[in-house]
C-alpha cells in the first residue's frame, strides 16, 4: 500500500527509511512539523515500517514527549523534579497551573539546571533559571502579548 | 590585535542570560572598534557565577561573572580586553579555590576548549587515546580498561572492563556500542556539561569501545529534554566523521533522541527504545553484552564512562587507579544542586567526605537556613541526615549505610523540606515512570502514593503497611526502578520519624 501524501509523510519515511527502528526519528520530525502527531498518520506510518496500528500507537501513547493533541501557542515546561523541589518548584508549578490562556504549562522532571532552579523551558530551547512567581508572571505575559 | 573572549554556550549559562551576553559584547566591541573573536566553550561549572565570561590576555585566561548585559559597556570601559579592573573580575580563572581544590580528569576539557572545533580539541590533547588504542589489540585496550580500574559511571558501578572483555569474546555479530545519555536523575547535569562542552572526548571514547570489541557501529542516546546537548553533537558527529575516516578507524555514530522517559535510562529499556519501541525493561539473562541491541553483542556505558576512556588510554591505566579509595578507582564528576549557594561541578577523587563537598565547596544552603536532608544518586537515592554527612564519598561506604552514589547528583533540602511529602513524591514518580512490566513496581508505587497520602492525614497506623510495601517492591521487582524507589522512602521514614507522626 502506498503511503499517503499527506502531512509530508512520505518525505520524512524517506529520509529514516522504512524500518521499524526508525519510528522514533520520525515521530520526532513529526511533531517538529505539526506540533503533535495527527491521528491519521498512524495507519499510514504502521503500514510503511511493517508495524501493526496498535504498535504504532503505543509507542506515540508511551512515551511523554510525543503529543496526541495540539499544544497551546508555547509550551512552558515548569521542571518538578526534587533539585528545583528544594528551591520552591512545587509552589511556583502551582502558581502557574492557575493561569493558562492560550499557553501550554506542564511539568517536566529536571533540565539539567538543577544548580540553578527553579527551572523552565519556553518552546523547547529557551531555558530560564532561578524562576520566581514574579518572573514567572511577566515571562508568561510576554509569550501571550507575542504572535 | 583580536581579543579572544569566551562566553559559555552551556545551557545553565543560557537559562542565566549568556546569548544577550555575547550578543552586547558583540555590540560593544564593533562600536569601539575593538576585534574581538567570541568563543562559546562549555560551562566551568561554577553556576552561581553565570554567565562567566573569560578573556584571553598575555598573562592566562581572566574571568568576570556573573555577567549580564547590562554590565557589559563598564566592562569595556574597565579594559575588560588587557583583563582590567572591575567588581565583576575575578582573577585568573584556574585560580578560583572551587577550581583549584578539584582534581578534573573526565572534564578537563570542559569549559576550556571550543566545543564546535574538532582543531581546538586536538590542540588540547584530544585524539591521543584513539591513537594509541589504534596500535594496540582489542584485547589490550580491554586490558588497559580493566587496568584502570574505571566502574561505570551511570548508576551500577560495574567495572567497565569486565563488560567490554564479555562483548569482546561474544563470537555474533554486529556488535554495537551504545551510549547512555539519558541522564535523567535529578540533581545530575554532568552527561549535559559534557556533551555540550567536549563532545568530541566522548566521541574518541565511543570509538575506542568500537575498537576493542570489535564494533563499528555506535548510537548515543540523550534525552529529549537535552536539546543543546544534541545539537553539539549533531555537529561533533559529523565533524568527527572524516578525522575518522582518516585514521581508518571504522566507526558511525547515530544520535538518538530520547522522548521523555526516565526509565528508558535502564540500559535494556534504552534498547528497545532504540529498535522503536516502548521504553519496557528486559528481563536478564541475557545480559546486553551477550544479546542487546537487535539481539547482538552490545556495549552500553554512560557519557562519563566513555568519556573517560581516552585518557586512560592516553595517560596510562595509573592515571585513573592512583586516584580515590578502596575500590572506587578515580575520580567522580559530582554535581551540586538545589537548595545549595555554590551549586555546581565538583570533579575530585573517590574518598572525601560528603560534608567536605556541601561545607567546602557548597557553602551551605542558598536560603541561608540549615541543610536537613540531602538527596545523593538520584530519585531512586537515600536521603541522607546531617548525622551522616561525614561518610566518605565511595561506592561502598555509601552501600555500607544503604544509600549509592548513583550518578553524583547531590541534592541539598534546608530546614522547610517535608521528608513525608518527599517519600510520597517517590513513590509518585515511580507511579508515572513504571514500564509497566511487573506488578511491584506498577501497583507498588501507586499503592504507595495512597499509603502515602494517608499517613500524611494523621493515619499513622499506615506505617506498618508502608514498610510491607516496600520490602514486597525491593525484592519483587524486576529492575532498580522498583527495587529501589524504597530507598529514598524508607530513608526519609528512618532519618526524619517526626515527618511521619
Ligand atoms: C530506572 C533506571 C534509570 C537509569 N537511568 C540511567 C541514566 O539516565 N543514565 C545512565 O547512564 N544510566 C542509567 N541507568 C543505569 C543503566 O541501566 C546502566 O547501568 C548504565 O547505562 C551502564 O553504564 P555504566 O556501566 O557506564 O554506568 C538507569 C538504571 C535504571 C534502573
Ligand atoms: S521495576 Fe518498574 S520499571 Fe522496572 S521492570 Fe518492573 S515495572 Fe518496569
Ligand atoms: S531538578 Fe530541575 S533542572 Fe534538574
Amino acid at each position: 500500500m502506498e503511503v499517503q501524501e499527506g502531512h509530508g509523510l512520505a518525505a520524512i519515511i524517506r529520509r529514516h527509511g522504512r524500518r521499524p527502528d526508525a519510528l522514533l526519528p520520525i515521530l520526532h520530525e513529526i511533531q517538529e512539523t505539526h506540533g503533535h502527531i495527527p491521528a491519521d498518520l498512524v495507519a499510514p506510518l504502521a503500514v510503511a515500517l511493517g508495524l501493526s496500528r496498535a504498535e504504532v500507537h503505543g509507542v506515540v501513547s508511551y512515551y511523554s514527549h510525543f503529543r496526541q493533541a495540539p499544544p497551546g501557542r508555547h509550551v512552558v515546561r515548569v521542571c518538578c523534579a526534587e533539585a528545583c523541589q528544594a528551591v520552591g518548584a512545587e509552589a511556583l508549578a502551582e502558581h502557574a497551573q492557575r493561569r493558562s490562556g492560550d499557553l501550554t504549562i506542564e511539568p517536566v522532571y529536571c533540565l539539567g539546571l538543577c544548580a540553578v532552579g527553579p527551572a523552565v523551558q519556553v518552546d523547547e530551547t529557551h531555558l530560564h533559571a532561578r524562576m520566581t512567581p514574579e518572573k514567572l508572571d511577566a515571562l508568561l505575559a510576554r509569550l501571550e502579548r507575542a504572535s | 590585535m583580536t581579543t579572544t573572549l569566551y562566553v559559555p554556550g552551556d545551557a545553565a549559562a543560557l537559562a542565566l542570560g549568556a546569548d544577550a551576553v555575547a550578543a552586547a559584547i558583540d555590540r560593544e566591541a564593533r562600536r569601539r572598534g575593538s576585534e574581538v573573536r567570541i568563543v562559546r566553550n562549555g560551562s566551568r561549572g561554577l553556576f552561581w557565577l553565570e554567565p562567566l565570561v573569560e578573556v584571553a590576555t598575555s598573562s592566562g585566561r581572566i574571568a568576570y561573572g556573573p555577567v549580564a548585559a547590562e554590565d557589559v559597556p563598564a566592562l569595556f570601559a574597565a579594559g575588560l580586553i588587557d583583563g582590567g579592573d572591575h567588581r565583576l573580575r575575578l582573577g585568573p580563572i584556574e585560580r578560583l579555590p572551587y577550581l583549584a581544590r578539584q582534581r578534573r580528569i573526565v572534564t578537563h576539557r570542559v569549559g576550556i576548549v571550543d566545543p564546535g572545533s574538532l582543531g581546538d580539541y586536538l590542540a588540547h590533547g584530544g585524539g591521543r587515546g584513539l591513537e594509541h588504542a589504534r596500535r594496540l589489540r582489542p584485547a589490550e585496550i580491554v586490558e588497559a580498561v580493566t587496568d584502570s580500574g574505571l566502574r561505570g559511571r551511570g548508576g551500577a558501578a560495574f567495572p567497565a572492563g569486565i563488560k567490554w572483555r564479555t562483548v569482546l569474546d561474544a563470537a555474533a555479530t554486529p556488535k554495537y556500542v551504545v551510549c547512555n545519555a539519558d541522564e535523567g536523575d535529578s540533581g545530575t547535569y554532568s552527561d549535559r556539561m559534557l556533551m555540550e562542552g567536549d563532545p568530541f572526548g566522548l566521541i574518541e571514547g565511543m570509538a575506542i569501545a568500537g575498537l576493542a570489541v570489535g564494533a563499528t557501529r555506535g548510537y548515543l542516546y540523550v534525552r529529549s529534554e537535552y536539546p543543546h546537548a544534541i545539537a553539539r553533537l549533531e555537529a561533533a558527529v559529523a565533524a568527527a566523521a572524516p578525522w575518522l575516516r582518516e585514521q581508518s578507524v571504522d566507526f558511525a555514530i547515530e544520535v538518538r533522541k530520547g522522548a521523555g522517559s526516565y526509565v528508558c535510562g535502564e540500559e535494556t529499556a534504552m534498547l528497545e527504545s532504540i529498535e522503536g519501541r516502548r521504553g519496557q525493561v528486559r528481563a536478564k539473562p541475557p545480559l546486553p553484552a551477550v544479546a542487546g541491541l537487535f539481539g547482538r553483542p552490545t556495549v552500553i556505558n554512560n557519557v562519563i564512562t566513555l568519556a573517560s576512556v581516552p585518557a586512560i588510554l592516553a595517560e596510562g591505566a595509573a592515571g585513573c587507579r592512583d586516584h580515590g579509595v578502596g575500590r572506587s578507582r578515580g575520580t567522580l564528576p559530582f554535581q551540586l544542586a538545589g537548595n545549595i549557594r555554590y551549586g555546581g561541578l565538583v570533579e575530585v577523587p573517590f574518598g572525601l567526605s560528603l560534608r567536605q563537598l556541601l561545607d567546602d565547596f557548597g557553602g551551605g544552603s542558598r536560603s541561608g537556613r540549615p541543610l536537613r536532608a540531602v538527596q545523593v544518586g538520584g530519585p531512586l537515592g537515600a536521603y541522607l541526615p546531617a548525622s551522616q554527612f561525614d561518610t566518605a564519598l565511595d561506592y561502598e561506604a555509601f552501600a555500607a549505610i544503604g544509600a549509592t552514589l548513583g550518578h553524583g547528583g547531590i541534592v541539598a533540602f534546608d530546614d522547610s523540606v517535608d521528608m513525608a511529602r518527599q517519600a510520597r513524591y517517590a513513590f509518585a514518580f515511580c507511579a508515572a515512570e513504571s514500564c509497566g512490566k511487573c506488578t511491584p513496581c506498577r501497583i507498588g508505587s501507586v499503592r504507595g502514593v495512597e499509603v502515602m497520602d494517608r499517613l500524611r492525614a494523621g493515619d499513622s497506623s499506615q506505617i506498618e503497611l508502608l514498610r510491607s510495601l516496600c520490602d514486597t517492591m525491593r525484592h519483587g521487582s524486576l529492575c532498580a526502578m522498583g527495587s529501589m524507589t524504597p530507598n529514598p522512602v524508607l530513608s526519609a521514614l528512618d532519618h526524619f520519624p517526626e515527618d511521619f507522626a
